[in-house]
């Protein structure tokens, strides 16, 4: 099996409560991956944990062969997964270009000397010392990559269209909400990850910007950009998805393409609801 | 036994204190330095009223208690509730300059000395299972024991305690349902002061002295009781002014005086590092996601432009010409406080963290060059190295666990760390020559010469800060200050971005105690004498202020903010009796005007000045403008 992404046993527990039971799945290269299912079904525990922010009571996750759980957030977007949060994270008081270039902190190599010493305790005061003469006195190898990484910003805002690229010295705090879930995107892009993790990013768009939202993720699948995607708004999953896994009360109850599980009587009991089901049927 | 009975008398009155502190805390997430003077005011008026008036316990007891509940909701009228949309950290600052001008009125009023303080009641009388007491010390527990029971019942029962236990939890929902949290906040100042106020008596009737200047000290103890137990938990409230108590009864008796604060600190360092939400108190595992539309624009600094500086720099260092040796010795130290507050630019305007301790990395530079060059006969300049070095390595060694936490977390485990310092200054007599200080230090040598003038050290100390000044603009232009921004403004996405929070945080505070340190070499030289009496708490508040009302995000902020807070003060040197009061009054009224700090974008100015400069760029004639120089 060459899964990019595997989770097996996954379990959280908060106090007495079990969040999330037991969920497996596997991610595919170059697959769109969604989960589904009712608000509490521990949709977003199950992102928060495969990405690091929290951690599993049980169960391991494993990317592109190398096991992340328990590991760093920082550590797991180094390896090549990045993320959007459900209620939208910019950095309001950085330009919109500069919340992209955030994103890139996880691949930079010129300037950040040692990678290998950050990880260690102690021994990471000189990959740090190192960064500090290097921002103090640029090199040219530096000055060129910053050319680069300006040029990655453009290319990543350019995915929006005209949204986005006229602001990019803008503040984040000055943009529309919607605005602000694109620049998170293109932040979470701009590393070119290996997997891209998406906490619901269409939340509080109105129809015509959710539509935009799905053209755009259609061309990124077509580039194969390999995407998990946790989103309440049916019709995007359903036009965007290789698979959808749907979760109840912290169980998977259903698991395949999305044409059979919007079929699976379990879940048109626990989240869809008879009259969508028939509406699919006639 | 006696120890033990001592110790828990003392940590019963800490466990009061703590207790205000921590309910302050709760409802309106503010750690209200002016609690300590609120409790000497108490005891002050319980002085007045029991020693001069010859009233009864009970009439004192309730005479304190209405004097320092009004003076409760005064602090929260004037230096809380107009701030109410600023920053965290300017309601810190607001409270500790109410704390100054009550310490200071309350010396012009009383006079600074000693009192007595009558005990009122029976030393010891009474003897249980062999050992001695007085009803005193059963009275001081039992009315501890009693505030506290009252407070926990009107907390779990009442409609009251309801409104205030909802607004401690979300403030905004509570006022959306109806509670006015204005009123619950001020409620919680009130009864917070109140027990303040109970304590200053008890703890006056106890020791059976009181002085105006007594505040300070015991406020920090009850911020440290309180973080220890667990900041806004009410029991860990109690725990931790308990286990203060008796340790420090213990400590003291068996070492003597001068341990207090080391026992206190190191106890709070400890705590921290092990069960960093205290012992009781839990850092939550997730923190909720900041809704989007709750941004603010925090005040935007100025850039100077590359000729305004040179114009600056200029006038800085032309100033010997005309100035005399009183004022250049000012300037000089001035300049030595500028380096000392851009530690804080670095940390706190940079990469957020609201750091109190700096006063530590400042006292461990200026100890290392005063020995290397008095015992050692080192060379300034090699002292000054290793007293950069050696600052930022033992800050950031006692700070690395911290890093993990954020706001009022760090703030106070850095406030720890400083004191802590301080305490070892105090406590290691072999090295440091303890409280008896170290005199004579000699001036630097520049090229065999010793640096002797007085405008020979103005220009020293001022090419060194210009220097320092031009490296933190550039990092903070740097990719390195993006990287900083993204971990002040939210240490979540950042991580997520692959950035390592803890490690930049705490390489921003150790660069800025490398400065610190370089600051407290040039500090022994140009004062010539170190005791650790000069590196208290005040000390590192007064960095963070400096920074902080200058502006905290541009260098030239801390330039700004020490002309005004340590220039101005120092030239009003003649009214010495006045002159912290003044600088109370100055400190509260800038922090109220101008809680972004000076050296910021300020809308007002800027179209003042476009209009008359017919729409060019807002540049150094804005500043020069808002300094008023």
């Amino acid at each position: 099996m060459t899964a990019l992404l595997s989770v097996t046993g996954l379990r959280k527990r908060f106090g007495g409560l079990t969040v999330v039971d037991d969920v497996s799945f596997d991610v595919a290269p170059g697959e769109v991956v969604s989960i589904i299912g009712p608000n509490g079904s521990g949709k977003t525990t199950t992102l928060n944990i495969i990405c690091g922010t929290l951690r599993a009571d049980e169960g391991d996750v494993v990317l592109a062969g190398e096991r992340i759980s328990g590991r760093r957030p920082y550590r797991i977007a180094e390896l090549g997964l990045t993320r959007t949060f459900q209620n939208g994270r910019v950095i309001g008081n950085l330009t919109v270009g500069d919340n992209v270039r955030v994103g890139l902190e996880a691949v930079q190599r010129v300037g950040r000397p040692f990678p290998r010493l950050r990880h260690l305790v102690g021994l990471r005061w000189i990959a740090l010392l190192a960064e500090v003469g290097s921002a103090l006195i640029p090199s040219r190898a530096r000055r060129r990559q910053d050319r680069a990484d300006t040029q990655h910003v453009v290319t990543q805002l350019d995915r929006f269209g005209s949204r986005l690229a006229p602001r990019v010295n803008q503040y984040a705090y000055s943009l529309s909400y919607a605005n602000r879930r694109r620049t998170e995107i293109a932040r979470a892009l701009v590393s070119e990850p290996r997997l891209l993790v998406l906490d619901e990013p269409t939340a509080g768009m109105n129809p015509t910007e959710t539509a935009e939202v799905l053209q755009q993720l259609l061309a990124l699948k077509a580039e194969g950009q390999t995407i998990l995607l946790v989103e309440h708004k049916l019709d995007l999953v359903m036009t965007l998805s290789d698979r959808v896994l749907v979760l109840d009360d912290g169980h998977v109850i259903a698991h395949g393409p999305p044409a059979a599980v919007q079929r699976d009587p379990r879940v048109v009991e626990a989240y869809l609801g008879r009259a969508f089901a028939e509406g699919v049927d006639s | 036994m006696d120890i033990l009975l001592a110790g828990l008398v003392g940590g019963s009155t800490y466990a009061l204190l703590a207790v205000g502190v921590s309910l302050i805390f709760g409802v309106s997430n503010i750690v209200n330095f002016a609690h300590g003077a609120v409790f000497a005011a108490g005891a002050m008026m319980g002085w007045l009223l029991a020693a001069v008036l010859g009233w009864p316990l009970w009439a004192v007891l309730i005479g304190v208690v209405v004097f320092t509940s009004i003076l409760g909701l005064v602090i929260y009228l004037v230096a809380v509730r107009p701030l109410r949309a600023a920053p965290g950290i300017a309601v810190l600052l607001a409270t500790f300059a109410v704390g100054i001008i009550l310490d200071n009125t309350s010396q012009r009023v009383f006079g600074a000395e000693t009192r007595r303080f009558p005990s009122l009641l029976e030393r010891s009388n009474l003897e249980l299972f062999g050992f001695r007491f007085g009803t005193i010390a059963i009275v001081i527990v039992g009315v501890s024991v009693v505030c506290v029971v009252v407070l926990a019942y009107v907390l779990a029962r009442t409609r009251l305690g309801r409104a205030i236990r909802a607004t401690s939890q979300d403030a905004e929902a509570a006022a959306q349902m109806g509670i006015p949290i204005a009123r619950v906040q001020a409620i919680a100042f009130v009864v917070a002061s109140a027990l303040g106020g109970v304590a200053g008596v008890l703890v006056g009737m106890y020791y059976s002295n009181v002085s105006p200047s007594m505040g300070f000290a015991a406020g920090v103890q009850a911020f440290a009781a309180a973080t220890l137990g667990g900041l806004g938990s009410l029991p860990g409230a109690i725990v931790g002014g308990l286990i203060l108590g008796v340790a420090e009864a213990f400590g003291v008796a068996l070492w003597g005086d001068s341990v207090r604060h080391l026992i206190t600190f190191g106890a709070l360092i400890l705590v921290l590092w092990i069960r960093p939400g205290g012992i009781l108190g839990r850092v939550p595992t997730i923190a909720s996601e900041p809704m989007t539309g709750t941004f603010f624009g925090a005040g935007k600094p100025l850039r100077l432009g590359r000729w305004p500086a040179i114009v600056l720099i200029a006038v800085g260092a032309l100033l010997p010409l005309v100035a005399g040796d009183y004022l250049l010795r000012t300037g000089a130290l001035v300049w030595i406080y500028a380096l000392f507050a851009l530690s804080v630019t670095i940390a706190g305007g940079f990469a957020g963290q609201i750091v109190l301790g700096q006063a530590g990395a400042l006292a461990i530079g200026a100890y290392t060059s005063a020995l290397l060059v008095t015992k050692f006969a080192w060379d300034f300049w090699a002292s000054f190295i290793a007293a950069g070095l050696l600052a930022a390595i033992f800050s950031v060694i006692l700070t690395a666990p911290t890093w993990r936490l954020r706001g009022h977390y760090v703030s106070m485990a850095t406030l720890a760390t400083g004191a802590f310092i301080a305490a070892l200054a105090l406590n290691l007599q072999d090295v440091t020559n303890g409280a008896r200080g170290i005199y004579g230090i000699p001036r630097p040598t520049l090229f065999g010469m010793p640096v002797q003038s007085a405008w020979g050290m103005y220009l020293l100390t001022f090419a060194i800060l210009v220097v320092a000044l031009i490296i933190v603009a550039r990092l903070g232009s740097s990719h390195l200050g993006r990287t900083w921004a993204a971990v002040r403004e939210d240490e979540v996405a950042a991580a997520a971005s692959g950035i390592h929070p803890a490690a930049y945080k705490s390489l921003a505070f150790g660069l800025g105690s490398v400065l610190a340190g370089f600051a407290g070499a040039l500090y022994a030289a140009q004062i010539t004498y170190l005791e650790p009496s000069q590196f208290g708490i005040s000390l590192s508040v007064l960095a963070v202020t400096i920074a902080i009302l200058g502006g905290l995000r541009a260098p030239m902020g801390a330039v700004i903010g020490a002309i005004i807070l340590v220039g101005v003060p120092e030239l009003f040197r003649g009214l010495s009796d006045w002159r912290l009061l003044f600088y109370g009054v100055l400190l509260l009224l800038l922090i109220l005007l101008r809680p972004q700090g000076l050296w910021a974008h300020s809308d007002l100015l800027s179209r003042g000045w476009r209009r008359l400069r017919g729409r060019r760029p807002a540049a150094a004639g804005e500043v020069r403008e808002e300094v008023g120089r």
